[in-house]
């Protein structure tokens, strides 16, 4: 599995995709968080980075099936899976080491915007004066939702030997599980009966829970539930083979 | 230090991709796996490794049976697919790395030093795999096999693509690896198995139609005799018959025949012939029985 695992953080970091997703990432939330007048930290009166959390997950929704598109239907059409399937690893030990890697990336991704967050701190008046413990667990809570998508997105991939397909696909599922089920919820007929489930069956339901500052096992035991999913599916369909 | 086939079958959708193949390749061996394509070789191949399962049937490596989850059976056999798929963005050498942690090997860099050497990679093992022409590629690709010096290994058509230096050397390499190890080496080139192979099995349309000694295989088959003949007139098919041993015969240019028969002596029996007509032969040479020859023959018999 570290064999996996290193290759597939080899292959981020000394292609260009890591330090362009990264890229991309910081400078898009760069921009809205600190350019655009209607979300900036600078505007708001409060010291905060409640925007940086509003705005993450739509930035997540398209980068994060365009980083894990590649990883397994790059290897199925390379035919690379076959002789890594004939190696001494399981099935499992690929997705694992695989979906690890891209777990590091998130990570190193989101490790740049505590610096927006100590730039808010110093802003504050007086300075520190900001809801730290809100904010961890807002990151805890962008770190689940992120390792969700990026469950999806292996999946997603594992699925087809086509990158275009799986990134399609892979943007579709993240949608559907963060707004879906929460406009779905909004229909007039369910109002006062299934609502409230629908609702929860979405991750912007569970996102925001934490987002607020509350960590509940329900919550926990909802994104691991999902990650765990995404990874069986993923796993059995490695383990097939074609 | 063994592979050992026994009454393999697999099924894609209802067509039989193989059928009921069985043989084995003892250690010190190359067995040369040769069949058309679509033929089944690859298929089989892929059982081997543990790659594919089978439907029926059993395959041992070493006397214990490949199993997909079975993954210390698949750190004895080193396998270089049809293609030879690599990523193309890793240098030779941290590829060669990865290959060796997945496997791992003691003391990699030494290890991926003498690979390196023995494959004849070490002018362009600082290089992508991208960059590299096909050749080399190969090369990587072999190197990758025979990282974590397996007992067995499986070769898919493993000299494709080379030039004929090229395959001069990488055919003394699978020469000296098989001296101690197990080699099975799939391949629809002739030459390749009259080059390197004890033994060949030949498969076609996933039955196994020979499996034997390369010279067996020629006595064997050699029934008939042919000789190319050029005769100063042209020759009434009829009058064939009156020669010694005669089968049949094909024009093959003007007054010119390939007539088969089964003398041993069909040279003479054709002079005799001549002789007796009054015609005058001008050229007469006798057709080997080439290893094609006998792989079209046993290929399109059994269709």
């Amino acid at each position: 599995m570290k064999a996996v695992y290193l290759r597939e953080l080899g292959s981020y970091f000394s292609s260009m995709i890591a330090y362009i997703t990264v890229g991309l990432l910081l400078a898009v939330l760069g921009l809205v968080l600190w350019v655009f007048p209607d979300f900036s930290l600078l505007l708001t009166p409060f010291a905060g980075v409640d925007s940086l959390f509003t705005i993450a997950p739509l930035i997540f929704i398209f980068l994060i099936p365009a980083f894990t598109m590649r990883s397994f239907a790059e290897e199925k059409q390379a035919a690379t899976l076959e002789i890594l399937l004939t190696r001494p690893v399981t099935a499992l030990q690929i997705v694992l080491g695989k979906y690890l890697a891209t777990l590091t990336w998130l990570a190193i991704a989101l490790l740049p915007t505590l610096l927006y967050v100590y730039t808010i701190y110093q802003l504050g008046s007086p300075p520190g004066n900001i809801d730290l413990g809100q904010i961890a667990a807002s990151y805890l809570g962008l770190f689940l939702l992120g390792a969700v998508f990026c469950a999806i997105g292996v999946f997603a991939s594992s699925q087809t030997s086509n990158q275009i397909v799986a990134f399609v696909l892979a943007v579709f599922f993240c949608f559907v599980l963060y707004y879906g089920f929460f406009f779905i919820s909004k229909i007039a007929s369910f109002s006062g009966s299934l609502d409230a489930l629908i609702e929860s069956l979405g991750i912007d339901y569970h996102y925001h829970s934490i987002s607020r500052g509350l960590i509940e096992t329900r919550d926990l035991v909802y994104f691991i539930a999902l990650i765990g999913i995404c990874l069986t599916w993923t796993w059995s369909a490695i383990a097939k083979r074609s | 230090m063994s592979i050992q086939v026994n009454h393999l079958t697999k099924l894609f959708g209802n067509q039989k991709a193989v059928d009921d193949v069985s043989f084995r390749v003892g250690k010190g061996e190359i067995l040369g796996f040769l069949g058309p394509n679509g033929a089944g070789k690859t298929t089989t191949m892929r059982m081997i490794t543990g790659y594919l399962s089978s439907d029926e049937g059993e395959i041992l490596v070493n006397d214990t049976p490949v199993t997909e989850e079975n993954t210390k059976i698949r750190a004895m056999i080193g396998y270089l697919p049809e293609n030879n798929p690599l990523y193309a963005d890793m240098y030779v050498r941290e590829y060669l790395r990865y290959v060796a942690r997945v496997y791992h090997v003691d003391n990699p860099l030494k290890r991926i030093n003498e690979v390196i050497g023995m494959t004849g990679l070490s002018k362009e093992s600082h290089k992508q795999i991208r960059t590299l022409s096909k050749g080399y590629r190969q090369r990587v690709g072999l190197a990758q096999s025979i990282i974590h010096d397996p007992e067995v290994i499986i070769l898919d058509e493993a000299t494709s693509g080379l030039d004929p230096n090229q395959l001069i050397e990488i055919r003394q390499l699978i020469r000296d690896l098989g001296r101690d190890k197990t080699i099975l080496l799939s391949t629809h080139i002739m030459q390749e198995v009259q080059a390197l192979c004890d033994r060949v099995v030949i498969i076609n349309k996933g039955k196994i139609v020979a499996d034997d000694n390369i010279r067996m295989l020629s006595q064997h088959l050699a029934k008939s005799y042919r000789v190319e003949v050029l005769f100063s007139r042209p020759v009434v098919d009829t009058t064939f018959q009156e020669m010694k041993g005669y089968i049949s015969h094909v024009p093959s240019g003007t007054n010119k025949y390939i007539i088969s028969g089964n003398d041993e002596n069909l040279n003479e029996a054709i002079f005799d012939f001549a002789v007796s007509k009054n015609l005058k032969i001008l050229e007469m040479s006798t057709r080997q029985e080439s290893f094609e020859y006998i792989f079209q023959q046993l290929t399109s018999s059994a269709s």
